[in-house]
């Protein structure tokens, strides 16, 4: 391991690099129980007005190592879902090493590009396309030395696991990392895009996907040994010397403002060290943990009453259909909607409604801030977007971006945007207040409660269908609050909780829409009207409903209503469900994910529902398709209903997935799996619970999850490999149809159609009860 | 404060800590064993599991004293010099989660399940596992490798 002594200043980035080889070189078995003091080490070597790499070098992308190992600097990062082994393999495919060579740096702002972090499935079909182009570049190079050093020429050369040999005279050998130092000197790249999009070329070729050894095959995950033996570091296990713990303490409700704190009996606490107060904003700080969550129950701190700013939960749909929209959006019509609707055989009409969701990650955020004296700061955080909570935590220490440093590190999961990043910016105001660096992980009730939701939305639909049960137009009309009110690019410090109660104003939201075209289907009917509109939240500052991304933000919700509507224009028109969606869908791929699904399910086709049932408890099937940024997912749903207590169990998913070229096809079955399994709870579980002015969903038991009872027995996957094409996003897509597929095999079983998520045996009861 | 002397992973240690504080805080804090997660300070998702005298017990509701002079492991515990656990093997063939964030749940009550049980029925499996949380969904995998080490128990049997 290289020494850790390093000078403060001065360091060129290469030997900065080569300083942190050992901490920020991936977290080997070996090196995991070191890695807490390294990372330590690592804030004391933060270097002020440190350059970020430039992503025109191929220097700041890629090392070979004297020992013949790869190491990638990478802006992207693994949330759980195997996304570096993927790379792993994109880059020992290129390079011509075994994956065990290939080690990360994931999402350094010191020493990675930034690459936008991660979102929106893209981190394989943008994220990657650097890492494969500067692999080839780096082969090219190598190659090209190894000719000049060994006096063969290029194409007589071959690679095998880093070693460079002649074809015909395998005496003639030199390896990758005795050419280390060769391939140190910089190359240009060609410079395109910029966030998620941001891409770099050589002048060499990547391979050929015909001629691939390593990406196509299941490899283990990179992370998984590591994280069942327990030596695997996340966010969590960050410990700084001299570090301090803090709690913090939210207010009694929206808009409550503080009176008064009385810290008096905390102080005999012991390790307690100071309660900070900035405005609303009120943190305990301690030097154990366990003082610290001692110390934040037993701070006496007085609210003024909240207001009552929510509507109570049982007219929040009511009242977003009546509420004035803050924007409209409306996408160009086809045809003439209500030309269609006035000659209409049959006009078919439909609301559905899907409440807030939360994160509620499996840990609550946890952030560790070092906000030194110097201005120099480092901020460990999971968030999703390092190098944009730079930019945040830099405004919200008022100093340039350059004195801030943020290493990311895993947190429990993520999917969107969870309030990790909240919980760091608590972290950075808390070590800003007491001199000390200060980890926060925030309780339950921090998380469930006052974390950022994904946005409630609603439904109406309406169609015309014709004599002959053709479906001549549909109109969709929207109304959700936005994904967008916190914005998933965490930039700015009026983004963070703990800013807006400190008196800092969100600036950044934006509207985001619950759109047609952003979770719809590709359908084409002869006439579309369709049109979304944003609600304003009902809180402009720190209001636990405030919205933001939730993983595939809207699509699921958007999915639930147009999936289920085409089930209904399905059975009204008296047509099979999945030939009605084949006869209006022209795309290639989403009819071969429909056909997959319907195969492997032994898809049932009738009319539904299903006639002639009897008894208590009934069967059906139902079906849906979800299309997400070039990825294609058909999903059956099997269902056991029972009509007096409303109760489903899914007793089956069937899930075909087509995203191109498949890396991983065990890693991504696994994600798929997952994903319908989250997709599963949310569909038939989760739901924010809030009064007037508190979210009162805390906990567990007040947010309920998917858990192992509502686990289908029968899971089936379905991969579609199309090597001719790039690869797709897998992290999201499966997630979608879930909830449309169930509730279309509810209404198949029972002939009930359940128009508001979840599909809890109350909303179930009420459905039945109406049919 | 409060001289405590726990017995973890085969290995006794004095810390001095607050009788009322969860051993999760201790196992943490005190002695820097990472592996048992906060997830909910309520006992409610198992995130903090670790095995005492071979039960998967909740640290984060349980006081460090009533944990003395018994047999704490932690999952860092259960790998020998041979290898990984057989449980912690088959997990691990398995591929079986996403973040992993709640691993120590899952495998920890797993192991005290399989020892208990070396062939359990579904109905067990479910019954041991209602009261873990797997937030990202892993629980096809999960139960996988549940079956994986139970058919290995049968082979053997």
């Amino acid at each position: 391991m290289a020494k850790r002594q390093s000078p403060q200043t001065g360091l060129s980035r290469r030997e900065f690099i080569r300083d942190a080889g050992g901490l920020v070189i991936g977290f080997s078995m070996l090196d995991a129980a070191l890695a807490p003091q390294l990372l330590a080490q690592s804030a004391a070597s933060t270097m002020p007005g440190a350059v970020p790499p430039s992503p025109a070098k191929l220097e700041s992308w890629l090392h070979i190592l004297p020992d013949g190992g790869v190491q990638i600097f990478t802006g992207k990062l693994e949330i759980g879902m195997g996304v570096d082994t993927a790379f792993t393999q994109i880059v020992a495919e290129e390079l011509d090493v075994s994956p065990s060579r290939v080690k990360f740096v994931l999402g350094d702002t010191a020493t990675t590009t930034d690459q936008g972090g991660v979102g929106g499935s893209t981190s394989i079909s943008l994220g990657s396309r650097p890492l494969r182009n500067v692999s080839a570049a780096a082969r090219a190079a190598l190659v090209q030395r190894a000719s000049q050093q060994l006096g063969v020429p290029v194409d007589q050369l071959q690679v095998t696991d880093g070693v460079i040999s002649g074809r015909t005279d395998a005496s003639k050998r030199v390896t990758y990392g005795e050419l280390a130092a060769a391939i140190a000197a910089e190359h240009d790249l060609k410079v395109s895009g910029a966030g998620f999009a941001l891409n770099v070329e050589g002048t060499a070729k990547p391979k050929d996907p015909s001629t691939y050894t390593v990406v196509g095959t299941s490899v283990p995950r990179v992370d998984m040994t590591p994280k069942i033996l327990g030596v695997y570091q996340y966010i969590t296990d960050v410990r700084v010397p001299g570090m301090l713990h803090g709690r913090m303490i939210r207010p009694a409700g929206v808009g409550a403002t503080l009176v008064s704190v009385d810290e008096s009996a905390a102080t005999t606490i012991s390790g307690y060290v100071k309660t900070v107060v900035e405005k609303n904003f009120v943190g305990v700080v301690c030097e154990t943990e366990w003082a610290a969550v001692k110390a934040a129950k037993t701070v006496k701190v007085t609210w003024s009453a909240p207001l009552q700013a929510f509507p109570e939960q049982k007219d929040l749909y009511s009242y977003m259909r009546t509420a004035k929209p803050k924007s409209t959006r409306q996408i160009p019509k086809t045809g003439d909607v209500d030309a269609a609707l006035t000659t209409a055989a049959k006009k078919i009409e439909a609301r559905y409604d899907t409440p807030f969701q939360s994160h509620a990650t499996m840990g609550p955020g946890c952030g560790v801030a070092d906000v030194r004296t110097d201005g120099i700061t480092t901020v460990w955080s999971g968030g999703q977007k390092p190098h944009a909570l730079q930019k945040g935590y830099a405004q919200l220490l008022g100093v340039a971006t350059d004195r801030v440093r943020v290493v990311w590190m895993q947190d429990a999961g993520s999917y969107g945007r969870p309030g990790f990043e909240d919980a760091g910016a608590d972290a950075v105001l808390l070590s800003k207040a007491v001199g000390k660096p200060v980890r926060v992980q925030w309780m339950r009730h921090d998380m469930t409660a006052w974390g950022a939701k994904g946005p409630a939305c609603v439904y109406d639909l309406t169609a015309a269908i014709d004599a002959q049960g053709n479906v001549t137009g549909v109109r969709f009309v929207s109304r959700a609050f936005s994904g967008g009110e916190i914005l998933y690019l965490p930039d700015a410090a009026g983004n963070y909780l703990g800013a807006q109660l400190a008196g800092i104003k969100n600036t950044t939201g934006v509207d985001e829409f619950a759109e047609w075209s952003g979770a719809a289907p590709p359908y084409r009917f002869p006439s579309l009207d369709a049109s979304a509109h944003v609600l304003a939240g009902f809180h402009e500052v720190a209001s636990p409903l405030r919205s933001t991304h939730l993983r595939d933000p809207e699509g699921p919700a958007t999915s639930f209503a147009v999936e289920s509507f085409i089930d209904e224009l399905a059975a009204a028109a008296g047509i099979d469900p999945l030939e009605l969606r084949l006869k209006h869908i022209e795309e290639p791929r989403a009819k071969a994910a429909l056909t997959a699904a319907a195969e492997k399910a032994g898809w049932d086709k009738r009319v539904s529902p299903k006639k002639n049932t009897t008894g208590d408890v009934v069967t059906g099937r139902g079906i849906a398709l979800g299309t997400r940024n070039g990825t294609y997912v058909g999903t059956i749903a099997e269902v056991q209903v029972n009509r007096k207590t409303g109760e489903v169990k899914v007793t089956r998913l069937v899930c075909s997935h087509d995203c191109g070229l498949i890396i991983n096809p065990d890693a991504l079955k696994s994600t798929i799996a997952a994903n319908l399994v989250q997709s599963l709870g949310r569909t038939m579980k989760e739901e924010v619970l809030f009064d007037r002015s508190n979210v009162t969903s805390v906990d567990w038991s007040t947010y309920r999850v998917a858990r192992a009872a509502d686990v289908p027995p029968a899971v089936d996957i379905v991969l579609i490999n199309r090597p001719d094409l790039p690869p797709g996003g897998a992290g999201e897509p499966s997630s979608r149809p879930t909830a449309a597929a169930i509730a279309n095999a509810v209404f198949d079983a029972t002939g009930a159609r359940v128009r508001q998520m979840p599909l809890t045996p109350e909303n179930v009861k009420a459905a039945l009860s109406r049919t | 404060m409060a001289r405590t002397a726990l017995k973890i992973n085969g290995h006794q240690h004095v810390v001095d800590v607050d009788p009322d504080c969860p051993l999760l805080y201790v196992l943490r804090d005190t002695l820097g064993l990472n592996n048992p997660r906060f997830g909910c300070g309520l006992g409610q998702c198992g995130a903090c599991t670790v095995l005492i005298d071979n039960r998967a017990i909740r640290s984060c509701i349980l006081p460090a004293s009533r944990a003395v002079g018994r047999e704490i492991v932690t999952i860092e515990g259960l790998a020998t010099a041979g290898g990984p656990h057989p449980v912690q093997r088959a997990f691990i063939d398995e591929q079986a989660f996403q973040c992993g964030y709640c691993l120590n749940g899952w495998v920890l009550t797993a192991k005290a399940l399989l020892d208990k049980t070396p062939q359990p029925t579904e109905r067990q499996v479910l019954s041991a596992c209602q009261s873990l949380i797997c937030r990202c969904g892993s629980h096809t995998r999960i139960f996988a490798a549940i079956k994986r080490v139970s058919n290995e128990s049968s082979k053997r049997a």
